[in-house]
């Protein structure tokens, strides 16, 4: 199970897809800007996601789960800080 | 009766345990069978998540820099989409086989761990070729980091996962030498998982440089 070649066969071929996937979008400018940085955002969070179950074995471990506690809290540290860094600085021009 | 069989026949089945007090051992995978050990995986994964917020701090600058080019080159005039496309393959390609390595060390083929650690240092070091030349291309162009906030922001944030990246690749040289002197150990085993651990994070990192640097910055 933990052993087997399959889930990075897989969790390869996901990367790949959802790369092309993204690239595609991009480059052939599928949507408009608004949906289209939607989508790529929501693609590159797909692919935190086979990175960290299929490669990084986020499921597995010894004892209670605080690696993911901890991950949890710095991708909530990560959003509020670009989110809002980028939101306060929307108002540069009130201010300046 | 099959729990006392079970009981029975477990302490027969893993006489190589090398933590007795854990009775979980036997199920885990060979980086976590000595506690000593596990505990620094948790700790390596802290780390990750502070480094995470190196970047996230990184990327809020690019973000709210990105449009300030001072009347320089844009992100539209200077990112060349067969460039990071390939740059973009060849980290995805070392990831998995920075996998692969982890794989063959839960097998215990010594041999495989080390051929999947020289694919992935190889990968690794055409991934840094690639942006040294996309750099050096860049500043004879003109667009220099000194050139606006839009390039400083970009240098800085390309840049400091390229020398993660480079890190990465010195540390898994060391991890490879102790791998082929000391062969698999509870602690080269978890070096291993640790070393690939970070790899792959520097994998999802380039994710997010592609999609919001590149990508973003062809499009809008």
């Amino acid at each position: 199970m933990a052993h087997s070649a399959g889930k990075y066969i897989f969790g390869y071929a996901a990367s790949l897809v959802l790369t092309a996937v993204a690239f595609g979008l991009a480059l052939t400018r599928a949507l408009a800007p608004g949906p289209l940085v939607l989508a790529l955002i929501l693609l590159a969070g797909c692919q935190v996601l086979v990175q960290l179950y299929f490669f990084m074995h986020v499921t597995e471990g010894d004892g209670p789960a605080f690696h993911s506690a901890a991950l949890v809290l710095g991708f909530i540290f990560t959003f509020a800080v670009v989110l809002m860094s980028m939101w306060i600085m929307t108002f540069h021009s009130q201010v300046a | 009766m099959a729990v006392i069989e079970r009981e029975l026949t477990q302490p027969a089945q893993h006489p190589e345990r090398e933590s007795p007090s854990h009775h979980e051992s036997g199920h885990l995978p060979p980086e976590y069978r000595d506690h000593h050990q596990s505990v620094r995986i948790f700790g390596f994964w802290l780390f990750l998540a502070t480094d995470m917020l190196l970047f996230a701090c990184l990327f809020a600058t690019y973000l709210v820099l990105k449009t300030h080019t001072d009347g320089g080159p844009a992100a539209r005039d200077l990112f060349d989409v067969p460039g990071f496309s390939a740059e973009t393959l060849i980290l995805l390609t070392s990831s998995f086989t920075g996998g692969l390595a982890t794989l063959a060390m839960r097998r215990g083929h010594q041999k495989q761990v080390l051929g999947w650690l020289v694919a992935t240092m190889a990968l690794g070091l055409c991934f840094l070729g690639l942006e040294v030349k996309e750099f050096a291309t860049d500043v004879s162009a003109g667009a220099t980091m000194q050139r606006s906030a839009f390039l400083s922001a970009f240098f800085t944030l390309v840049g400091t996962h390229g020398a993660h990246v480079s890190y990465g690749i010195l540390w898994m040289f060391m991890v490879l030498l102790q791998v082929a002197r000391r062969g698999i150990t509870a602690v080269t085993a978890r070096k291993v998982f640790i070393v690939n651990l970070y790899w792959h994070f520097l994998d999802v990192v380039w994710v997010f440089i592609f999609t919001v640097v590149y990508l973003f910055g062809v499009v809008m």
